[in-house]
């Protein structure tokens, strides 16, 4: 088996407060291999956006990385200096963010704010990384990006502005790319073609996708695997069919369940009970057991650890086996 | 952008006009002129004569088109005091307060960004603490007391520096420069500090809240992600970002420099048209202070009207609103 290209190793982020330090990241462990997406959902708050940033390098004070392992290719990138986690990034892992109209600096020219990346990654001249710039664009289905490329971002749809910063993260061939939410400030139609977009740069490049969202419609479409996240927790990570028609745990099927269906029964969508705890507030064992409908005595103590379950792993009591055969 | 730029000009007439209103108002409600001028045992015809002589004795409407009229070719009478064309005098004394308002703004200009950059990257530093609280100091203090306690150091203690005067100046046509002579230089300094203190520090605060603000936006936030060097990010894309309000504030800073030159010139007896105003009011010269008060209006309408063109060169979006609107 070929080495993964992410690979995420019982992450712990903290953020200090007033009130103490909050655990905003729990133990997440995952993989993502060479040119696979894989899929990051769950509710606001549940940990997606930081655990993007963290493999990023991104955790700005109060917030840190307090434990875990992050290895890009091999090689940990968590543990680096500033100077060359600087390097990687843009380089070797790009990042794209929620909203396109706001990450691009207002005063530069679309063009010299891709010129300038790609001068800072790539050995190439002005001109040489300005063709450059100009094939990224036309890449990213911006029409005449000849003279496009001179344009101001408020010169461009919200839509086309989210095709720049793909452009922009794309522009030194990264092995991965970071996505957070990279289709919640668009409109549904681009939505679609912002997604197809991600999806052909991934296959075209082998660039693999890290693609945090809450839209599982999104993720069914792109993702090739999934993971689940609760309250800072990955809850059950597998491949996207099997964690959407058959999931494993309580919370991911609750969230399966609120998905609409074409076929239209004119069912009411189910509804999980309660919300997220806060990051004060993390209920003892399972964070999941008051609102879950199967909770039994030990997930009030126990946290359970995630364990494989076929080409699933879950983090649940019910799949733990000594439970399981003790409870039947 | 030519509509646009020609609105404003408009807008700054109307100003302007109102601002004549006020100026010609004071010859007719501060006393009576001939008084000013004449000498107590003057005779009642005597006082006629100069009464005519100056016009004063014509219609109000009259006197007020002419006065206007006057005051658009830079003629506003004759001072009381002086004996001398209003405008002479001004035009004698301008050049000592442009210099000395151009100094003090360039120094505030290049310590207060320098000082606020730094003070926003390097936050928890003890040296950006300390400027924040002598920051405070440079806004609270009065410009008479900088300018005192500036004197009583450098030229009363150290003797370093002329406690008044311009030093010797060097006439280039019309214009009378200090800056090509060592003495006007060391003059030029202390007035320059303490007239430029108060902008120092505000722009310093100004340049430090918005770089924080700015570092905290999503583009640069992007601008890390894409793995730009802190300096590009810091100097490129937070600076520039930074420095539209920071241009605003300071451009239109530049006219109270110009008008609270008043005190700092009086501090050091610097031979500005400040000093000439401040004269004029102890003698109730009123042609003085009428046209000072248009000439001082005047830069500060231009100052505004150059700051909105500035305004729309750095910002390519209002570029685009300003052309879209007209």
């Amino acid at each position: 088996m070929t080495e993964p290209i992410l690979s995420v190793r019982n992450l712990q982020v903290e953020f200090a407060s007033r009130r103490g330090t909050l655990r905003a990241i729990d133990g997440v462990s995952f993989d993502i291999a060479r040119g696979e997406v894989l899929g990051v959902v769950g509710e606001s708050g549940a940990g997606k956006s930081v655990t993007g940033l963290a493999v990023i390098g991104l955790i700005d004070p109060p917030g840190r990385i307090a434990g875990g392992e992050i290895r890009l290719a091999g090689q940990r990138i968590d543990n680096l200096p500033p100077e060359q986690m600087r390097r990687i990034r843009g380089k070797r892992i790009g990042m794209i963010f929620q909203d396109p109209l706001t990450s691009l600096n207002p005063l530069y020219r679309v063009g010299d704010q891709i010129v300038e990346t790609i001068r800072t990654h790539l050995n190439l001249s002005e001109t040489a990384a300005r063709r450059r710039a100009i094939d990224l664009l036309a890449e990213v289905g911006i029409p005449a990006p000849e003279k496009r490329i001179d344009g101001y971002p408020h010169e461009f749809s919200g839509g086309m502005r989210q095709r720049v910063v793909i452009a922009l993260a794309i522009c030194a061939e990264p092995e991965l790319i970071i996505a957070d939410e990279p289709t919640t400030a668009l409109d549904v139609s681009v939505q679609a073609q912002i997604i197809s977009l991600i999806k052909r740069l991934g296959r075209d490049h082998g660039t693999a996708v890290m693609l945090v969202t809450h839209d599982m419609g999104v993720i069914a479409e792109t993702s090739d695997r999934v993971a689940v996240m609760y309250a800072g927790r990955v809850a059950e990570i597998g491949p996207v069919q099997e964690v959407v028609r058959n999931p494993l745990h309580p919370y991911a099927k609750g969230l399966m369940g609120a998905i609409p269906t074409l076929a239209g029964e004119d069912k009411r969508l189910q509804q999980i009970p309660g919300s997220m705890p806060r990051l004060s507030a993390i209920p003892r064992g399972c964070s999941f057991n008051p609102r879950c409908a199967f909770a039994f005595d030990r997930c009030r103590v126990d946290r359970p650890e995630p364990l494989p379950r076929g080409a699933q792993s879950v983090a649940c009591h019910l799949y733990d086996n000594v439970t399981a055969e003790s409870a039947a | 952008m030519l509509a646009f730029t020609l609105r404003r000009a408009v807008q700054a007439i109307g100003v302007m006009f109102a601002v004549g209103i006020i100026a010609f108002s004071m010859f007719r409600f501060a006393g009576d002129p001939v008084n000013q001028i004449v000498s107590i045992d003057t005779s009642a015809a005597e006082r006629e004569i100069v009464r005519k002589s100056l016009g004063l004795d014509d219609p109000v409407p009259v006197q007020f088109v002419r006065y206007f009229a006057d005051a658009a070719q830079f003629k506003f009478g004759v001072s009381y005091q002086f004996r001398q064309p209003v405008s002479t005098l001004l035009m004698e004394r301008m050049p000592a307060t442009l210099e000395l308002a151009i100094c003090a703004t360039v120094f505030a200009m290049v310590f207060g960004i320098l000082m606020g950059v730094y003070s926003a990257l390097r936050r928890d530093t003890m040296l950006a603490k300390l400027l924040q609280a002598i920051s405070l100091i440079g806004i609270s203090l009065p410009t008479f007391l900088i300018g005192i306690l500036l004197i009583y150091l450098f030229a009363v203690t150290l003797g370093w520096l002329p406690s008044f005067g311009r030093g010797e100046v060097v006439k280039l046509g019309w214009w009378s420069t200090g800056l090509l002579t060592l003495s006007g230089l060391k003059a030029l300094i202390m007035p320059s500090i303490t007239l430029g203190l108060f902008q120092m520090t505000l722009i310093m605060r100004l340049v430090r809240a918005e770089m924080l603000e700015v570092l905290r936006t999503d583009y640069i936030r992007f601008a890390r992600a894409r793995g730009l060097t802190t300096r590009a990010i810091h100097f490129g894309h937070a600076l520039k970002n930074t420095l539209i309000p920071v241009i605003t504030v300071a451009g239109l800073q530049f006219g109270s420099v110009i008008a609270f030159s008043i005190i700092t010139e009086t501090v050091f007896q610097w031979p500005g048209m400040g000093l000439l105003f401040v004269q004029a009011v102890q003698n109730v010269d009123i042609p003085i202070m009428a046209a000072y008060l248009l000439m001082v209006s005047l830069i500060f309408v231009t100052i505004n009207l150059v700051v909105d063109i500035l305004y729309t060169v750095v910002d390519p979006r209002l570029r685009a609103t300003v052309g879209r609107a007209t």
